[in-house]
């Protein structure tokens, strides 16, 4: 057999793979930014619009984006909120919970309790919540545990409210995403060689500024990596608000991968949701152009 | 003394700060459990922290969830969507992976490289497009398209975890063998599929989590609704019943029920694929 025949049939190891990928992913990738330029009703081209779409998303369409009211609101910006709250609180709460497990003995129950809801659905996990938060002080956990201390309390419809929908979605998913956080802190915590911590608490250093002067620095890296799978959960966030809200009250807790969802499969408008699915994926390149350089560097280490 | 009195302080602070960290994360899912055991009129009575005064529990919630709402039959379609949405991403990844790690042949390199990008593509990005071929080759009459929905969407990952895997098996058994006329296809199932078992089990459980919680794909791609699996039945359950908790609270344990038994008895493969996957 010759070498260039081989290297054909080499192709058929990786043929299958390549065959759904562009069946599934690359050919309706291009297809839906074609669509995006179309009404697309009815989820098939109809009528080219050019730029229509975007312009309306960005400038016309107040559950999208309302630039009319301060502080401005609209999914794009539910989306910022989820950008800075959800990253920064998952980040630094792994961080403290892994820095202290570290000291005790009983750290892997802690840790195994911490990550146990990575392990179970939005779906379930946005009924505990929904419960958690029920406005009965009879049922609802919070309700109740703030009656208890307070017993002039006013029980609040936490999911209900315009002005706390998003704060409370966004906790329900933090409690799910803490866990691993801490995991992958963790893992890069017990590789900081014990001899540096240890000469600088010979030397007299506090705890304090060993965690900020030494392991803070060392773990620059992991932290960095992390908060970057953080940023693209936060853009596909979509299970959550489903469940949990509905998108509501009045919009209120819209996100982008739900207005996404709701205007192509709910209301029809295929070429509308498509506009909003390439906004997703044009704030998802410089993510995706990062990983590429950091596989490219590590495949030049090899 | 003073410098003794301090670490015990300090330590207190730790112990009670660990624990009260614990307490919150595991108290709603309790309380959730607490409350698909007690009848229903109980849970409109009381909060699920009485439960423990009165002491009436009932398995009538269970019963009544999986038979008259017939969840019994999504909890089959799950397993019947998961089992598939695993196994083929896995092992069509796994014959890829090991193209990309092990073999030659034009542009390989090049393909790779788009395999990588394609990790973060927003399925959002795919779904009319892809609905629309799949309903036109009637594959949304049957799980068919949903399989191939989950393979496609696991793929990069599978292909990306396992390639990195398998690059970094030692290249000499696997010339070794070659010279012995083994054969590329006889390698892969005999010497590099063994040897990857530890990194083969991490995608599995992490890819079998993944399809059995996911609620989104199957919105779209399963259209019978003799079909759906339990994510989708319990969403429309709640938009039906939005404040049933005897119901939406047996529910959720019913779809929780396969993913705790994975945690609590595959922790450390569970671990290792999360912590693979976290470019996902």
């Amino acid at each position: 057999m010759t070498s260039s025949r081989n290297n054909l049939l080499n192709w058929l190891f990786v043929l299958p793979s390549l065959a759904l990928l562009g069946f599934f992913v690359v050919y309706p990738t291009l297809w839906t930014i074609r669509m995006s330029f179309d009404t697309g009703l009815g989820l098939r081209l109809k009528k080219f619009v050019g730029l229509e779409n975007y312009i309306r998303l960005l400038t016309r369409d107040q559950f999208f984006l309302d630039l009319s009211k301060f502080p401005p609101t609209g999914a794009l910006v539910n989306n910022v909120i989820w950008l800075l709250l959800f990253t920064s609180l998952t980040v630094s709460l792994g961080l403290i919970i892994a820095v202290l497990a570290d000291r005790v003995r009983y750290e892997a129950v802690v840790k195994a309790v911490v990550f146990l809801p990575m392990a179970i659905s939005f779906t379930a996990a946005g009924i505990i919540w929904l419960f958690v938060y029920s406005p009965d002080a009879n049922t609802g956990l919070l309700n109740a545990a703030i009656t208890a201390i307070d017993p002039a309390w006013k029980s609040v419809a936490w999911v209900g409210r315009v002005e706390t929908v998003t704060y409370s979605v966004i906790l329900a998913a933090v409690w799910m995403w803490v866990g691993f956080a801490t995991v992958v802190l963790s893992a890069a915590l017990k590789s900081i060689p014990q001899e540096i911590t240890e000469a600088a608490r010979v030397d007299g250093a506090t705890e304090w500024s060993i965690f900020w002067r030494i392991t803070l620095p060392m773990l620059s890296s992991p932290i960095a990596v992390l908060t970057t799978t953080m940023v693209i959960n936060v853009l596909k966030v979509f299970d959550l608000i489903y469940i949990m809200t509905r998108g509501g009250p009045r919009g209120a807790s819209r996100v982008i991968a739900y207005t996404m969802y709701t205007e192509t499969f709910e209301a029809g408008k295929g070429g509308y949701g498509s506009a909003v699915a390439v906004i997703m994926l044009l704030l998802i390149v410089p993510v995706m152009i990062m990983n590429l350089r950091r596989f490219r560097a590590e495949e030049a280490e090899r | 003394m003073s410098a003794r009195l301090s670490r015990l302080v300090t330590s207190s602070f730790l112990h009670f700060t660990l624990i009260a960290i614990a307490l919150v994360w595991l108290v709603p899912t309790v309380g959730l459990f607490v409350t698909s055991w007690r009848p229903r009129p109980d849970i409109f009575g009381s909060g699920w922290w009485m439960a423990f005064a009165t002491l009436r529990f009932t398995a009538e919630n269970y019963l009544e969830v999986l038979t008259s709402q017939g969840l019994s039959r999504n909890f089959f379609n799950s397993f019947a969507i998961t089992i598939p949405g695993t196994a083929l991403p896995v092992l069509i990844g796994a014959l890829a992976a090991y193209g990309f790690a092990w073999l030659k042949f034009p542009g390989r390199d090049w393909v790779f490289l788009i395999v990588v990008g394609l990790l973060v593509i927003p399925i959002q990005m795919t779904f009319v497009p892809a609905l629309q071929l799949a309903n036109g080759l009637k594959l949304t009459r049957s799980l068919l398209a949903i399989w191939m929905a989950h393979t496609a969407y696991g793929l990069p990952f599978s292909i990306f975890l396992l390639r990195n895997f398998f690059a970094a098996l030692p290249r000499d058994l696997i010339e070794a063998a070659k010279m012995d006329g083994a054969s590329d296809l006889s390698v892969f199932w005999r010497i590099v599929l063994p040897l990857s078992v530890p990194a083969i089990a991490s995608l599995t459980i992490f890819q079998y989590l993944w399809v059995w919680n996911d609620l989104l794909t199957a919105l779209i791609f399963v259209q019978d609704p003799n079909l759906l699996p339990m994510t989708v039945s319990i969403a429309k359950l709640l938009s039906t019943y939005g404040t049933e908790w005897h119901l939406l609270s047996a529910a959720s344990f019913i779809l929780m029920f396969v993913p705790l038994i994975i945690f609590f008895s595959l922790q450390r493969y569970f671990v290792q694929g999360i912590l693979a996957g976290s470019v996902k």
